[in-house]
């Protein structure tokens, strides 16, 4: 008869592996001097027209790079290539979300010592990707004005987790019936720590203070960087 | 979420532990799921259930314990436990982003021997 179980304290994070990955790119990313960006949002948001914008004009403005997350195809990666600086796809078969180690190895072909700013677009989906941390620096959600007002009460937990929100095509609120407002308000009731912008990739809409919050982070880093 | 993954890393670290102690079998494993985690605790438990079969915690207990989500409020400076998805202090109404408690996932416990 074998002896009675014994009690062993584990104390273990079931995400462990990846979070290891994180700490490790998120000093990585820190050594390098450059701010990484992980957005997030539901699938056709307009994540990718907005880093296009976000590519030709801030990119005049400071170095930027991109790893940009798929399902399939490089599409997205090919829209976004041809801005000046370096775009990686990352095409993840069929996991729903971007992890620690698929950014590592994207990075390694970037000379992010040569960067400001990358941009890491998660793929599109509000469930998941809000788990995993990849070692970013900032995490912003993208809310299109064309999915309604009330996206924060369903997905809670990406906007709480986001150090901004953006409410993207401003140019289409009209004709979709977006009631400004609301959504302000729900965004505002789920994720008070956020910073809120609206803007319209397409009319350059209040590009400018998005632009302005893009700066900060890298003049944040700089400044930290000369501290430590 | 994808609960069969965590699934896989509880029962490997529940393994490596009973090894390390030289014991055939985990007779229960205690886990904590924070109500931010993402995880469903019910996805979670027929995780287990399906994988566990043929490894030490072959018929195994899964005790899985739900962390209700706990913030800080800023104003009274004290901790609260939130009543739905907002946030909101129940004494001064003042809305939290400062989450104390709720993101937990976690193997905590096993029984081998």
């Amino acid at each position: 008869m074998p002896a009675s179980p014994t009690a062993v304290l584990v104390g273990e994070n079931l995400k462990a592996r990846n979070d290891r990955q994180a700490v490790v790119n998120r000093e990585y990313f820190r050594a390098a001097g450059v701010v990484a960006l992980n957005l997030l949002s539901s699938p056709g948001s307009g994540k990718t027209a907005l880093l296009e914008r976000t590519l030709s004009e801030f990119g005049q403005r400071r170095r930027v790079g991109v790893v940009v997350g798929d399902l399939q195809t490089d599409n997205d990666a090919r829209r976004l290539a041809g801005r000046g600086g370096p775009v990686v796809p990352i095409t993840t078969g069929t996991v729903c979300h971007l992890e620690a180690d698929m950014v590592a190895r994207a990075c390694a072909g970037i000379d992010l010592a040569g960067l400001d700013l990358l941009v890491i677009e998660n793929v599109g989906n509000l469930v998941c990707p809000a788990s995993f941390d990849l070692g970013e620096g900032a995490r912003v959600v993208v809310l299109s004005t064309t999915e309604g007002e009330d996206k924060p009460l369903k997905y809670p937990r990406a906007f709480k987790t986001a150090q901004a929100v953006v409410v993207s095509k401003t140019d289409l609120a009209a004709a979709a019936g977006f009631d400004r407002d609301a959504a302000l308000a729900n965004i505002h009731a789920v994720a008070p720590q956020a910073t809120v912008f609206a803007l319209s990739a397409r009319t350059g809409d209040g590009l400018g203070r998005w632009y302005d919050y893009l700066d900060g982070l890298v003049e944040g880093r700089r400044r930290s960087a000369d501290a430590g | 979420m994808h609960e069969a993954g965590l699934a896989q890393a509880a029962l490997d670290a529940a393994a490596a532990r009973a090894r390390e102690r030289g014991a055939a079998r985990v007779y229960r494993m205690t886990l904590r799921v924070g109500d931010l985690s993402g995880v469903v605790p019910e996805a979670l438990r027929f995780a287990l259930e399906a994988l566990s079969p043929g490894t030490k915690a072959d018929g195994a207990a899964f005790d899985i314990r739900v962390v209700p989500v706990e913030c800080h409020c800023p104003a009274c400076d004290r901790p609260f436990r939130p009543a739905d998805i907002v946030y909101a202090c129940p004494d001064c109404g003042r809305l939290s982003a400062d989450v104390r408690q709720g993101h937990e996932l976690e193997l905590v416990e096993v029984e081998v021997s």
